[in-house]
């Protein structure tokens, strides 16, 4: 057990605890805080894997982006503040469904990997991602800009009640 | 650096978002644990970009970046689908939607004139 290891563990139980009370919290505000702290201890994962520019990324994007756009839909829905005893269904196939899948995930990575050690590299820097971006991935980063593009007039008009409905 | 860790962690998200998107009945909360999902698969690229070595170097980080950022246009698309249910069924609880039924605000106001 390195020091890295320890942050991973301590991170990993963060992440995961978080996420668990994510799903199971019964008020929507603090569902969308735990995701918060759930994102957040990803992004600490991120920077233990030597992956900076996306711990900032997720940072930027997830934290302060979605995550407030998401409360923001809780407010705009009004979204009864404190517990509301209606959020969940019958949870019986659930926990089969996602114990079984996060278990069974969970165990192929356990059996593939086992208690092997890798030696981590030097910390990831910008301009390398960056390099890898605009040399291998262009076209996919343009296709992405696209999509952006996309979803951003898409979203516009779902959003606008004047827009198609019938004159 | 034990990759299991990080592998492990990422499993168990996954599970959590699975578990949240079946359970959940509000609209919103279903997102949510639908980014907790695509947060465990950043995970997973992140980390084998990190342990595996690859022909292209940084694969990894690449597509978990671009992930992040269809899960922002995602997230936007939903959000507005969502809003715009609640605006015409007042409603979010998605079991208890029909979608096969006509909304009633439609058929009470006279439609927007253009």
């Amino acid at each position: 057990m390195t020091g890295a290891d320890v942050l991973l563990l301590a991170l990993g139980a963060v992440a995961v605890g978080s996420g668990v009370l994510v799903v199971t919290t019964d008020q929507l505000v603090r569902a969308g805080l735990y995701l918060v702290v759930c994102l957040g201890a990803v992004a600490g994962l991120y920077l233990v894997l030597t992956a900076e520019l996306v711990a900032w990324v997720q940072v930027l994007i997830y934290v302060g982006a979605v995550v407030v756009l998401l409360l923001f839909a809780v407010m705009l829905t009004r979204a009864p503040i404190g517990a509301s005893a209606d959020l969940d269904r019958p949870g019986l196939p659930a926990v089969l469904v996602g114990g079984g899948s996060g278990l069974g995930l969970a165990a192929l990575f356990a059996d593939a990997f086992r208690w092997s050690s890798v030696a981590l590299p030097s910390p990831g820097r910008a301009d390398s991602l960056g390099e890898a971006i605009f040399r291998s991935w262009v076209l996919p980063f343009e296709v992405l800009s696209v999509l952006l593009l996309a979803a951003l007039v898409g979203a516009i008009i779902v959003s606008r009640p004047d827009v198609g409905s019938r004159p | 650096m034990r990759p299991v860790i990080p592998f492990v962690t990422a499993a168990l998200l996954f599970g959590a978002g699975v578990y949240g998107v079946l359970r959940r009945r509000n609209a919103v909360l279903v997102l949510m644990a639908v980014e907790l999902m695509l947060n465990a698969v950043n995970l997973v690229l992140v980390t084998a970009d990190t342990t595996v070595r690859a022909a292209l170097p940084h694969g990894g980080q690449v597509f978990a970046l671009f992930v992040i950022v269809i899960a922002a246009a995602e997230v936007g698309v939903g959000l507005a689908i969502v809003l715009q249910l609640y605006r015409l069924r007042t409603t979010v609880v998605v079991d208890e939607l029909r979608l096969d039924a006509a909304p009633e605000s439609e058929l009470d106001e006279p439609r927007v004139s253009r």
